[in-house]
């Protein structure tokens, strides 16, 4: 997931909490509500529907809420106390967290209705991690972004040994991709110890998807980036452990179907970086485990959940879906958008009818 | 808190079983599944393939060996005790299907997690030969119950001290040659054995299926640490499988990847027994 504007949701957090007056609860509807994925859409869903009376329960796959906010964006972007105060206060308002509860595996979104639900919100969040699929990447030291963020950011790998989760700590480490996740990991890796973190993307300056301001914080902070450039392959030694990469060099051709130039290779341009430490963040795909599960869900071609664009509803009657089960990679503002306009017509359903 | 009901020592100490009250997951759970545990807050996140369900009691059973600071950790819960948090189940089933003749292999802990497909594939009219191995008598682990979910059990240690003498690919060859019917074959067991089994059954061009377990985080296909090369394919064991068939499965890629934190898991292990003594 890409996350923009990150600092705007801080502050508007912190705006709502310090001046707004305790919500006012509307009186019980009798109706239940079941919430798949904590991350910024569901929080969003949870929050808008246990203040208009309905018997509101999140679910969660891992063992703390917060989905993306808490294992994905780093400490230094948004602290997690922020999100677990957020979550408190959804508790306290009556909203029921079930964590470690993986939606398609320990209970489907079927016997969600049978044991009662009215309405189900589907906001599960990325799914499979894109590699580059080139030779040498399942070697020891080539993480994907979600691995290496998880490890640091949820599992506190940064505290090893106090904490039990490792991380491989590089002092040279390359971060494939220009995304803001592909910032955060590269900034991180410099916040463990790195002596050079670089960001290697195959276009140019102007094609990096990541927002400017996150392009500018990972310069300042000495993240080096290498532009233009195309990993070929990993090398590593006789223990299976990265120690290098292949690259090429790149120039811009014609535009392609997103309209952007076409990075094409510079021919006999291949030069290696050394390397300890590879961090993958190119996107990722859909997380086939719940739409797999699920019957009547229409899904488009990349696997993503079809919905309304304007209410999130699903083809399936009672489901809505938002956030970057939907549309992909998205931004934390986004998908709380997103949970917003679903929360609402999930309201109508539970009041009028679909 | 997921609590632990029942423990017992096995092995001389070195494995553990623990049967852990989680009545959602014993509801749910189907042989060759898994779960993934944490013991405390700082605890981290172990894949552990379940070895028994009792649904009326609503508990699963899990058994392991004490390698690393995680599974010492877990050896120091006690009954009325807990984990932190269970998730599961995960991975896909196993896909048991009546077929003729079948061998089961399971070496060390392996047979605790063979025994529930055991017991399976002879429930639905398999012929079942069942082979167990371990280092010596002492540490060979569940061999009633294999007995049980069987119809023929052979035993092997590797110093001779029980049954035949010698590995669980020495008697499995002499299976394999003397019935040119076995349909499949289950290995479930360290990397080197489940390598060196589907090596053996690839000769005699058996079908067999090996259980892989490689490191994780999530369990749920989000981060990719498990990703394991099957037929020159990535895979992520913890949606793909955990069970891919031992004939494609790159044992020599997943053997150095399970090493990665070799250090720091001895680092972490000192510090932990460091803390008990003290
Ligand atoms: S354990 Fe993370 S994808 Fe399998």
């Amino acid at each position: 997931m890409a996350i923009g504007n990150l600092e705007r949701f801080a502050a508007d957090y912190e705006r709502a909490h310090r001046k707004a007056p305790k919500p006012e609860k509307a009186s019980p509807t009798g109706k239940k509500v079941a919430v798949v994925g904590s991350g910024p859409s569901g929080l969003t869903v949870a929050g808008d529907l246990i203040l208009k009376g309905h018997d509101v329960t999140i679910f969660e796959a891992f063992h703390r809420p917060g989905g993306v906010l808490v294992y994905g964006i780093p400490e230094f972007r948004l602290p997690k106390e922020i999100v677990f105060s957020e979550v408190e206060g959804l508790e306290a308002l009556g909203v029921k967290v079930q964590t470690n509860v993986v939606i398609g595996r320990s209970i489907t979104v079927d016997e969600l209705f049978e044991e009662g639900y009215d309405a189900v919100f589907l906001g599960v969040g990325a799914g499979l991690p894109m590699f580059l699929n080139i030779p040498g990447e399942n070697l020891a030291g080539v993480f994907s972004a979600n691995e290496y963020l998880t490890r640091t950011n949820l599992m506190k790998a940064y505290k090893f040994p106090e904490y039990d989760t490792p991380i491989i700590k590089g002092k040279n480490v390359v971060t494939v991709g220009g995304g803001n996740v592909a910032m955060d990991s590269a900034r991180t890796a410099l916040r463990l110890g790195a002596e050079n973190s670089y960001i290697v993307y195959r276009r140019s300056e102007t094609e990096l998807p990541a927002r400017a301001a996150e392009v500018h914080h990972a310069r300042e902070e000495g993240v080096q980036f290498k532009l233009l450039t195309n990993p070929k392959r990993f090398f590593g030694d006789e223990n299976g452990r990265v120690t290098g990469m292949e690259a090429i060099k790149m120039e811009l051709g014609e535009p392609d179907e997103s309209g952007r130039r076409r990075p094409v290779p510079i021919e006999g341009s291949e030069f290696t970086i050394d390397c300890d430490l590879v961090i993958i963040a190119i996107g990722s795909g859909a997380n086939p485990l719940l739409t797999k599960s699920t019957e009547g869900l229409k899904l488009n071609s990349r696997g993503y959940i079809v919905t309304d664009t304007k209410t999130g509803k699903t083809t399936r009657r009672g489901v809505w879906a938002g956030g970057d089960i939907v549309t992909g990679s998205a931004t934390v503002i986004l998908a709380m958008g997103a949970g917003r306009a679903a929360a609402d017509s999930m309201h109508d359903y539970l009041t009028l009818g679909w | 808190m997921f609590k632990i009901v029942k423990r017992q020592e096995m092995a001389e100490g070195t494995v553990i079983l623990n049967e852990i009250e989680a009545p959602l997951i014993a509801k749910k759970a189907k042989p060759g599944q898994f779960v993934i545990l944490k013991a405390n807050e700082t605890g981290e996140r172990i894949p552990l393939t379940i070895a028994d369900t009792d649904t009326e009691k609503g508990t699963i059973t899990i058994i392991f060996m004490i390698v690393g600071k995680s599974t010492a950790l877990f050896s120091t819960l006690k009954e009325g005790e807990g984990y932190m948090d269970v998730i599961g189940p995960l991975g896909k089933p196993t896909h048991i299907e009546k077929l003729g003749k079948v061998v089961c292999v399971g070496g060390g802990t392996g047979v605790a997690v063979l025994h529930p497909i055991t017991r399976a594939l002879k429930e639905i009219g398999n012929h079942v030969f069942c082979v167990i191995g371990a280092r010596n008598r002492d540490l060979l682990i569940l061999e009633e119950k294999m007995k049980a979910a069987s119809h023929e059990l052979l035993v092997c240690t590797d110093d001779g001290s029980y049954g035949h003498h010698g590995f669980v690919t020495d008697v499995l060859k002499d299976l394999l040659t003397k019935n040119d019917d076995i349909k499949l074959v289950v290995a479930i067991g360290p990397v080197p054995m489940m390598k060196a089994c589907s090596g053996l059954t690839k000769e005699f061009g058996v079908k067999t299926l090996v259980s892989l377990n490689p490191i994780m985080v999530d369990g749920t296909g989000m981060c990719g640490g498990c990703r394991v090369t099957v037929g020159g394919k990535t895979k992520f064991a913890c949606v793909d499988g955990p069970e891919f068939d031992g004939h494609e499965v790159d044992f020599d890629e997943l053997s150095l990847r399970l090493r990665a934190y070799v250090e720091d898991e001895k680092k972490s292990h000192e510090c932990f027994l460091e803390k008990i003594k003290g």
